[in-house]
């Protein structure tokens, strides 16, 4: 049994001249302890056994360059296998020279992850370090308290001198300190944190910033303690404020909505007809390709009654105005009978082309699908946040379909009213086209009966 | 009205600048400070200094330089008839403030926008002299990304350029009719001119370069740009189509997407829902998969709803995708090329290229991929290994729910 000590745990310089060494003697990996300063790495080591033989001059052998970075990188780790491990790949590397290019190989994998761990803490000491001012005799010195995961401290320094060598700096952690004067680098022992200043004033500039670049409307922690995982927090000065922000961010979205809800600018008129203009475009869905143009929503845009029929039949696709064909005939007797103002509602439908299928001359009615529903109910959804009106009636199933995201059954849930997610009632009933539908007169005349019973109670609810 | 202090100004000049996407400081040429005159570096990555528990990276001082703006937009907190409350940073405070926080190691640099006060070359002008404070004056060799204002003069743009990592400007709406309707002041031609002229900026740039190396760097970190997701009726299949025309024709190193946020004091023309934040996720990922992944915009669309045009929101779009031609799988990872291997749900870039370093020195099988992957569950029914056929996996009809993450509870207050 072999004992190699090694004077620092970073130390890839002494690790390599040992290493080289005893893979050119052929000593087998299991017949190496290596251990770090004079922490005895294993117990039952018999002190005072040879180190690595002296590298002979002439028995020089090479290994791919990924090996070394990936080697530097692994010395970092703290594993305390980690000597161990890499001499092993070493040591197999003489009669596989291609190993560091088998990434499937279960050695080479475990390297590779201590690697990725290891460039991780890395990039994360440069970005949660924190300096704070102190002033001194000469002026103004930076320092920085860190608590690095591995031994990557002095790998670091460079990074720093290059980023700061016109200040005076230095870094202290538990292991080493680093001490930068403006000229040149110098190493201390490890420190504790008390040997850090504990406060800078410009630190609550920085909270000041980080509470109000925080998006109250966007909350995804899980995404934040992905990056900024909790270990690093402590001496990061603005995570004091997480918590707070977190519980406060509903109440400050929910505040935001309901303060816009209620104030309403004076250009709800101009916005609708940007909206109607923008809809004259609509591809949301494949509809626009052979209707005529796209039907938008009509009527006072600060009615309290939104009526929302199927989709512009062969009529409204050639005037461009909903109900104004049969069934809309029907619609405007209907509302007439139950003592609703017609120019005092806003009328629309759940699609906005028509859909049809061409039958000799004649163009016959198709039903939208679901997606076609699902396209069109972005202007719905539009239609509806700015007439915000109290009530809203759904004609037929695909308007009840438009408004609830689900599938309704129009007998079990009409006359009664249901709740809209956005605010306001919805009331479900028939469409105006199926009482024209109807081949029974006396049954035409129940249902226009029940039809406009609906409308009544619908309307009943509206308050003044 | 009381005079506000550098911290006040600051918390309204930065509350206002939250709804940039960007905070990238990535990609620019690499300087550092060695000659001791100057402060700061840039390394070819960018550095993320903290996470906001809005999930997004603070990597610069995203401030505006005042949110006072004599235009209307209607999706911007700061456009004119909002009653927000106003501020204005001079030039110096910007310097002082970016120095003051680069020195502590908060950040990597600074990205100043503004809203637009008395014209569009004033304001470019007082954003240009920051710059220049910072570059000449104080010789920060940190990062700096300016917005370039609508209409302003070309020439203080190329000198923007001349300062600045990166110069942008948004687009702000996928479609033509959406700027109309809620930013009637922008003009999309005038925006898409701008564009063109820094990229042309950009080529120059280069081919001086090639000539004397010590001609001025002119925005090494490219052009990139912003649009608002859920504000207009755009589809995702246009989005994406749009985001990659816009790639094509002026050469933007990145398009970001912003799921309309709520805003106080919003014009009621606007959605007042929660913000898409799936739908942005879903869109990142399909830019994703044409940068990094050889999908054609095309081929994205695909992957996309054939009636709305629209993603799915519970799997993400290479998954969809696979779902959707099912007849380009299984792939045999120890003999497919490389680009069909991208095309496997679960395997990322890396994890390709290590499956094809791996499969020159053995057979894979399947204790092998999971060695190399994430999740190996995800990836099994589209691959074949020397020990793993999915032969019943691949033909079944119920393949999707067996392959999409399963739905759980979002935890609002484990932090």
């Amino acid at each position: 049994m072999r004992v190699v000590t090694l004077p620092a745990p970073d130390d890839f310089d002494a690790w390599r001249d040992a290493a080289r060494g005893l893979a050119a003697a052929e000593v087998p990996p299991d017949d190496i302890v290596w251990q770090v300063g004079d922490t005895p790495a294993d117990l039952f080591a018999v002190a005072g056994d040879e180190g690595a033989p002296p590298m002979p001059a002439a028995t020089g052998f090479s290994v791919p360059r990924a090996f070394i970075d990936l080697a530097r990188d692994v010395v970092m780790a703290r594993e305390p296998e980690r000597f161990a491990l890499l001499y092993t790949a070493l040591f197999r590397l003489r009669r596989e020279p291609k190993l560091v290019e088998d990434h499937a190989d279960p050695l080479i994998r475990r390297l590779e992850v201590l690697a990725k761990g290891v460039r991780r803490d890395i990039h994360k000491m440069r970005a949660f370090l924190r300096f704070r001012e102190v002033e001194d005799d000469a002026g103004s010195r930076y320092v920085a308290w860190f608590e690095p995961e591995h031994h990557i401290v002095r790998a670091n320094a460079a990074f720093f001198v290059n980023r700061f060598a016109s200040m005076r700096w230095s870094i202290l952690t538990p292991e080493v300190s680093l001490h930068w004067d403006g000229k040149a680098l110098a190493e201390g022992p490890g420190a504790s944190k008390a040997d850090a200043p504990d406060g800078d004033p410009t630190e609550e500039v920085w909270k000041t910033y980080y509470a109000s670049i925080f998006n109250p409307a966007r909350v995804k922690i899980g995404a934040m303690l992905k990056e900024m995982p909790r270990k690093y927090w402590k001496n990061m000065p603005e995570t004091a404020l997480v918590g707070q922000l977190i519980a406060g961010a509903q109440a400050r979205e929910s505040g935001m909505i309901a303060t816009a809800r209620t104030e309403i600018g004076g250009n709800v008129q101009a916005a609708w007809e940007a909206l109607r203009d923008e809809a004259a475009a609509c591809t949301r869905c494949h509809l626009y390709k052979h209707a005529t143009q796209t039907v938008f929503g009509e009527g006072p845009v600060d009615a309290a009654m939104m009526f929302v029929g199927e989709q512009p039949g062969d009529q409204e696709d050639l005037a461009g105005t909903p109900f104004v064909g049969p069934a809309g005939q029907v619609f405007n007797r209907a509302i007439a009978d139950a003592g609703i103002d017609r120019a005092r509602v806003y009328v629309t439908n759940a699609v906005k082309h028509f859909k049809f299928e061409q039958k000799g001359k004649r163009r016959i009615h198709a039903k939208p699908d679901t997606g076609e529903i699902q396209a069109c109910r972005w202007w719905i959804e539009q239609e509806q946040l700015l007439v915000r009106p109290q009530v809203t009636v759904a004609l037929g199933a695909t308007a009840a379909r438009s408004l609830l995201g689900r599938t309704v059954t129009i007998g079990r849930e009409r006359g009664q009213a249901l709740r809209l997610p956005e605010g306001g009632e919805a009331w479900i009933t028939v469409h105006p086209s199926y009482l024209l539908r109807l081949p029974d007169p006396a049954q035409k005349e129940a249902e226009y009966a029940r039809f406009v019973e609906d409308l009544k109670k619908a309307q009943a609810s509206v308050t003044a | 009205m009381a005079q506000l202090d550098t911290r006040e100004k600051l918390a309204i000049l930065a509350d206002a600048a939250k709804y940039d996407a960007s905070c990238a400081s990535s990609g620019t040429a690499k300087r550092n400070s060695r000659d001791g005159k100057g402060l700061g570096s840039t390394e070819g990555m960018g550095i993320c200094h903290a996470y906001a528990p809005d999930g997004r990276c603070i990597s610069l001082l995203k401030i505006l330089l005042t949110n006072s703006c004599i235009f209307d937009c209607h999706y911007c907190i700061n456009r004119k008839s909002s009653n927000v409350r106003r501020a204005r940073f001079t030039a110096d405070e910007v310097v002082k403030l970016t120095i003051a926080f680069y020195k502590r190691n908060y950040i990597e640099g600074l990205f100043l926008s503004s809203g637009i006060i008395k014209s569009s070359n004033y304001t470019m002008e007082q954003m240009v002299e920051v710059a220049r404070s910072l570059r000449e004056d104080h010789h920060f060799r940190g990062y700096i990304h300016l917005k370039t204002i609508p209409d302003a003069d070309p020439e203080l743009v190329h000198q923007a350029g001349l300062y600045a990592d990166r110069v942008s400007i948004n687009v702000e709406l996928p479609t033509v009719s959406g700027l109309k309707r809620l930013a009637p002041e922008k003009d999309g031609a005038r925006i898409e001119g701008a564009m063109k002229d820094v990229k042309t900026s950009i080529l120059d740039n280069g081919d001086a370069r090639k000539k004397y190396k010590s001609a001025p760097r002119f925005a090494p970190a490219g052009q990139s740009t912003q649009m608002i997701v859920g504000a207009d009726a755009a589809t995702d299949g246009e989005i994406v189509t749009r985001a990659s025309t816009l790639y094509d024709r002026f050469g933007l190193r990145r398009v970001y997407y912003s799921a309309f946020s709520p805003i106080p004091d919003a014009s009621t023309v606007l959605p007042l829902q929660r913000p898409p934040l799936m739908r942005e996720h879903r869109l990142y990922q399909s830019d994703w998969l044409m940068r990094f992944y050889d999908y054609s915009p095309h081929e994205v669309v695909a992957a996309a709803d054939d009636a709305t045009g629209m993603l799915p929101l519970d799997i993400d779009p290479k998954l969809a995708w696979a779902l959707k031609f099912r007849e380009s799988f299984p792939v045999d990872v120890n003999r497919a090329p490389r680009e069909m291997l991208l095309r496997v749900p679960g395997l990322g870039v890396k994890a390709v290229d290590r499956i094809v370093a791996s499969r020159r020195w053995r057979r894979l099988r399947l204790d092998d991929v999971a060695r190399l992957t994430v999740s190996v569950a995800k990836v099994r029914p589209f691959i074949v290994a020397e020990d793993w056929r999915p032969v019943l996996l691949t033909d079944r009809a119920d393949l999707r729910p067996l392959v999409a993450p399963k739905k759980h509870q979002l935890e609002l207050f484990t932090a």
